[in-house]
């Protein structure tokens, strides 16, 4: 009995280490675990007759069947470091999936790409102390022609085609420069305050609806007024704005133009960001592209506004955010602005 | 404006390339939109970039100019004939060739007098005269009809210059130059298309042009002649004048010619005619346009005869007045025009003539037999021509200038210019004298310019002889007044100087600047104090609110500002009720498309017209726009401009209905009241409540207004089924809102406090309460959180449930509650407590039942 209960122990042990060399995955393993390290397993088993033993014989049997345990234990982890070794390379090897498959979509909303151009226009010119100044879209022929110096029946009038209400003298504004007046009247405290401002808004023209023309569009026009402002500082303005737009390297033209509320008058011509003044079809092969009408601030606008235009001079300039947009982006339909097809907005 | 290079060396040399010239100009404001080449090649010019031309260059070996000195019948064809060209070489060539206009020279043996034609030899490249389509083509040999031809003389077409081909270019040789002359070197120019702004009305003609090369280029200016042979009798006694309404008519001359033979206009002017793009009809009509062109006054010539005749052979008296009631008048387009107050005729005592500044009346033109002609170049009203082309809807080349501004100086040049050169090329003697009546003279404008203003505005410093000599380079005349200070006389074709110091000085500051060269002037950086920084505060809230919309997953959208009163009244659902009162549409009397008659009312309509569109091509649409809506009142001119934000939203709640994990659930009032709910919560707005909504566009059982102290600010909900379909929408899907986003402004809590985290652990419990069907969550809410004091954290309701076994008349609503305390850790028993506490409230006071 003795013999047979020393001998047990041992082939049981070496049963287990037989056995354990056949185990090649995780499920076996941890049935060959059970079996053998088990509470029912063999060995466990076995121990519970070492009562059987005489006394004497029992720390030998015991400490041989803790060694035998633990060795069992140890060959057991050894085995599952092995196998988990082998199933993360076969993982490795055999679960590669196909990774040109489309990914699942994060949703998120959006801003009309007409905002974010203003955004980009608002954030520019604050930074050169430029606040915005809104003002309403529906105005008076005075606000709206007369007060900027475009009398009654001047040819200049033919330049805006005006969209006209059943009330007398009353009328979609054309530009946002109405706003010049109203901001004068509202900040420049009868006359005794400068004003640095810019004045985003929608403006309406009566043109056909075209891929190139629109009857609604947004500008951004811009308004400083002060005691010593020149030329040379439109100038100089211009052309920081023009380098945070565009970039630091970027080029820029000065024309002469005409606007009747500002002299003198100029366009401000940028090169061509798309080309790099090498000539495209978006500049029309002339490596510029024309950004922002400007000027001083004429001196009858100056004197509408309350400034005594022998003091104070100012200067103005005026952009249109969808053709930049336009330029920008390669939209060649300005159409697209308002009509708010999700496809088109959803490229914003 | 098409101005010729060529034309241009009449009065000023250029010699610098027609490309740098036309950046000079559009620098200095007369924008060149294209430069059109007549035969001469593009150049390349460094540093100036320019669309590539597509004109064809003719060869200056092989595009010549040559003389036909025999034309013979073809031996094998009756529509060809051989030219004997001379073409500078030691033998002539024999030309094939089918020009018709060549015919009625054959077999007259040598030509006393050559055809001076344009040539072109083999290589040579020209248009295809016989293609449609421009297409270019090689001259080749071949024999035609048996005789081997291998060059040929051009038509207009062939040589790009019209699309004339009927028969070749027969030109006159001006100036003497020797057959085997470039043709380039005789008829090559460049064409500027010049853009002419509303100040620059001087430039509406060549002479005007070349006044200010001149200028730009600092090189002399030769002025037209205006020096007339006048061996007749005077004319005063011959015709009578009198301006009767001189603020439309400040100046009006005459010059006579008699015995004169109207014919075809000299080649050359002919030539020039058609390069700006006037059709040549007799030298007459040719020359009142040409002076038109050159110089911008308008000319009208009369047959004097039939003015006789019409005074019964008394002397003609011409006056200028408005029109009588119910007056109309033949023009020279034979139309029959009604006549208006604004406009000015020219007349007889039979009649109209005319009317001033834009057409010539039909009676008294120029025809074939006219002997005597009367001349007339006068000044007219700008106004008064703009409101009678308006009116007429005509579009004449001296109603263009006219309604620009002309100068009144220019008329008495413009009449001596004319009737000389018509004399020239049609014989007879011109009346002694003009008449000149000028009853409204110009004023002459001079101004005080001082160097400090000029530095003060451009931001350089000009010494006075500086800026002198850039304003005599434009005609004007200075006398210094002081030490820094001139005198500035602006010359008689100038209108866009202002009398008015302050005005007038801008206007010749500008001058300055485009002369000096805007590139010239300095750049600088503000030096002037900046003004009070002052935040636009609803600006702001509006981006916030933009990017919290955003940030939930919605998209921006702009709409047309314009709408129709049919389109917002689909809002009310029922078309024959107005949804806004007509009176408060602000009306547009010229709207450019029928669906865009009136300023909207609401966002609405615009964003259900677009989700119809849209839910095409998306399972899942939420927009959102913000912008102004416009309401007329009685009291005020101009309408109210209210900001409003706009909410539409349709569609599966799981965006990717395809994906493996799809449902078909869609978007229903929850989600919506959601979005709302967050919106004001990230916003901070305090102390708002919600009541059932009556509103015709909404879902009367799925509405809620937002009430913020007394004011309803917001509305959400789901859009009326019978709205919905007016909009083409499937009834029930969609879900909106409309709010002011200002008014939510006014209780927003800009320093909002944070609620410090707690230091103890919550304790999570659930409990589900059954209830009659028709006791409210909110009042059921409230009873928890009486009953469940501050202990009690939060309640959320994740399930309403009804149907077995719940009673029909009953629901459940399931509830998960969390206990926290400040001070300590809830024990079991704290909680438990407090849970039987709320159910017996609940039971107590809504008759709810705990559920096992």
């Amino acid at each position: 009995m003795k013999q047979t209960l020393a001998s047990s122990l041992e082939s049981i042990r070496d049963e287990a280490i037989r056995s354990l060399e056949d185990i090649h995955n995780l499920e076996d393993l941890h049935d060959w675990e059970i079996a053998h390290l088990g509470r029912r397993g063999a060995l466990t088993q076995l121990l519970r007759q070492t009562g059987q033993l005489a006394p004497s014989q029992r720390p030998a049997f015991g400490k041989r069947a803790n060694a035998i345990k633990a060795e069992l234990q140890q060959l057991l982890e050894e085995r599952s470091a092995l196998l988990h070794e082998r199933a993360l390379m076969h993982d490795l090897e055999h679960g590669a999936i196909d990774v040109t498959l489309p990914g699942r979509h994060f949703h998120r909303g959006g801003i009309h790409p007409s905002t974010q151009t203003l955004r980009n226009f608002y954030e520019i010119w604050s930074e050169m102390g430029f606040q915005v100044f809104r003002s309403r879209e529906v105005e008076d022929d005075a606000h709206n022609f007369e007060m900027l110096n475009f009398p009654p029946h001047h040819p200049a009038r033919d330049m805006q085609d005006s969209f006209y209400t059943d009330r007398e003298n009353i009328i979609l504004r054309t530009h946002t420069s109405p706003g010049q007046i109203r901001a004068m009247h509202a900040l420049s405290d009868n006359g005794t305050q400068p004003i640095r401002v810019i004045l985003p808004g929608m403006c309406f023209r009566y043109e056909q609806i075209s891929a190139r023309s629109e009857v609604q569009f947004t500008q951004v026009e811009g308004l400083a007024v002060g005691r010593a402002l020149r030329f040379s500082d439109l100038k100089g303005t211009i052309h920081e704005f023009a380098k945070r737009m565009f970039g630091d390297s970027v080029r820029v033209r000065y024309r002469a133009s005409y606007f009747p509320f500002t002299e003198p008058s100029m366009e401000v011509d940028v090169e061509c960001f798309l080309c790099k003044g090498q000539g495209c079809s978006v500049c029309k092969h002339s490596g510029w592209l024309e950004v922002a009408g400007s000027g001083m601030v004429h001196p009858v606008v100056l004197r509408n506004g309350g400034y005594d235009p022998a003091i104070w001079s100012g200067f103005a300039f005026g952009m249109g955010p969808e053709r930049l947009t336009m330029l920008k982006h390669g939209i060649h339909d300005i159409r697209y602005f308002w009509s708010n097809d999700i496809r088109f907005l959803e490229q914003f | 404006m098409l101005i010729p290079i060529s034309w241009l060396r009449d009065f000023v040399d250029i010699d610098l390339p027609a490309e740098v010239l036309a950046e000079r100009l559009t620098l200095a404001g007369l924008e060149v939109g294209q430069i059109h080449y007549l035969g001469l090649p593009q150049r390349q010019i460094p540093g100036i970039r320019q669309p590539p031309s597509d004109h064809l260059t003719w060869s200056r070996e092989t595009v010549l100019l040559a003389a036909i000195q025999e034309v013979k019948a073809h031996p094998n064809a009756d529509r060809l004939v051989l030219a004997t060209v001379d073409i500078g070489s030691q033998e002539t060539i024999q030309c094939v060739t089918g020009a018709p206009n060549l015919f009625e020279f054959t077999e007259r043996g040598p030509l006393a007098e050559p055809l001076w034609v344009a040539w072109a030899g083999a290589g040579a490249e020209i248009w295809d005269g016989r293609s449609d389509t421009p297409k270019r083509t090689r001259i080749k040999g071949r024999k035609i009809r048996g005789i081997y031809n291998d060059s040929m003389v051009c038509s207009e077409r062939e040589l790009g210059i019209s699309a004339e081909h009927e028969g070749i270019l027969l030109l006159e040789n001006e100036g003497d130059h020797p057959a085997g002359t470039p043709l380039q070197d005789v008829l090559g120019d460049i064409l500027f298309d010049i853009e002419i702004t509303p100040n620059l009305a001087r430039c509406l003609s060549v002479f005007g042009v070349a006044r200010e090369v001149a200028a730009l280029l600092n090189v002399p200016l030769r002025e037209p002649s205006d020096h007339a042979e006048m061996l007749g009798p005077s004319i005063r006694g011959q015709v009578e004048l009198e301006i009767q309404n001189p603020a439309f008519n400040p100046r009006f001359t005459f010059a006579l010619l008699r015995d004169t033979r109207v014919q075809a206009s000299p080649w050359w002017l002919q030539w020039r005619l058609k390069l700006v793009g006037q059709r040549p009809i007799n030298h007459i009509v040719d020359i009142t346009n040409y002076i038109t062109h050159e110089i911008g006054q308008p000319l009208h010539a009369y047959d004097y005869d039939l003015l006789v005749e019409r005074a019964n052979g008394e002397i003609p008296h011409i006056h200028t007045r408005t029109p009588k009631t119910g007056e109309h008048l033949i023009t020279l387009d034979q139309e029959k025009r009604e006549l208006g107050k604004d406009h000015i005729l020219v007349c007889d005592r039979a009649g109209a003539l005319g009317l001033g500044g834009v057409i010539g009346g039909a009676s008294t033109a120029i025809h074939e037999g006219t002997r005597n002609v009367l001349l007339e170049a006068a000044s007219w009203n700008y106004i008064n021509t703009r409101r009678t082309m308006k009116d007429q809807k005509l579009h004449t080349e001296a109603g263009v200038r006219f309604s620009r501004g002309a100068h009144a100086a220019l008329a008495p040049k413009g009449v001596l210019r004319g009737i000389e050169l018509m004399r020239q090329n049609g014989g007879g003697r011109i009346a002694k004298d003009i008449l000149d009546e000028y009853p409204l003279p110009e004023k002459e404008v001079s101004l005080p310019l001082s160097q400090q203003e000029v530095t003060r505005i451009l931001g350089v410093t000009l010494s006075l002889a500086e800026i002198a000599a850039i304003l005599e380079r434009l005609q004007f005349t200075t006398v210094r007044q002081s030490e820094n200070s001139l005198l500035v006389t602006v010359p008689p074709h100038r209108l866009d100087i202002h009398e008015d110091p302050v005005i007038g000085q801008a206007d010749l500051i500008e001058e300055i600047a485009r002369v000096y060269g805007y590139d010239n002037l300095p750049s600088t950086i503000m030096a002037d104090a900046m003004p009070e920084q002052r935040a636009n505060y609803e600006l702001l809230w509006e981006e916030r609110i933009r990017n919290l919309l955003v940030n939930y997953g919605l998209r921006e959208t702009i709409g047309y500002r314009f709408t129709t009163p049919e389109q917002e009244s689909w809002l009310n659902g029922d078309e024959d009720r107005p949804h806004f009162h007509p009176s408060e549409y602000v009306r547009i009397t010229n709207p450019i498309a029928a669906d865009k008659t009136v300023l909207r009312r609401s966002l609405l309509g615009g964003m259900l017209k677009q989700l119809d569109q849209n839910r095409r091509w998306r399972n899942r649409l939420q927009v959102f726009e913000i912008g102004p809506i416009f309401r007329a009142t009685p009291e005020q001119a101009l309408p109210i401009e209210e900001t409003r934000l706009a909410i539409v939203m349709q569609g599966t709640r799981n965006l990717e209905p395809d994906s493996e994990d799809a449902g078909d659930s869609q978007l229903d009032f929850f989600d919506l009241k959601g979005l709302i709910h967050s919106l004001l919560a990230d916003l901070q707005v305090a102390e708002w409540e919600e009541r059932r909504s009556v509103h015709p566009t909404y879902h009367p059982g799925k509405s809620v207004d937002i009430w913020l102290q007394d004011r309803a600010v917001a509305r959400y909900g789901e859009l009326h089924p019978t709205v919905a379909r007016k909009f083409n929408l499937d009834p029930g899907s969609v879900l909106i809102s409309e709010m002011n986003p200002l008014a939510l402004y006014a209780t927003a809590e800009q320093n909002f406090q944070i609620q410090a985290l707690p230091s103890n652990p919550p304790v999570l419990q659930d409990m589900a309460l059954t209830v009659a069907k028709q006791i409210t969550h909110e009042e059921l809410v409230q009873v928890i959180r009486k009953a469940g004091g501050k202990t009690l954290r939060s309640v959320h309701c994740f399930d309403v449930y009804t149907g077995p076994p719940i009673p029909e008349d009953r629901k459940s609503l399931a509830f998960k509650l969390t206990y926290q305390s400040e001070q300590r850790t809830l024990t079991d028993p704290e909680v438990a407590k407090i849970h039987q506490r709320i159910a017996r409230a609940a039971e107590r006071e809504l008759g709810a039942q705990l559920r096992s």
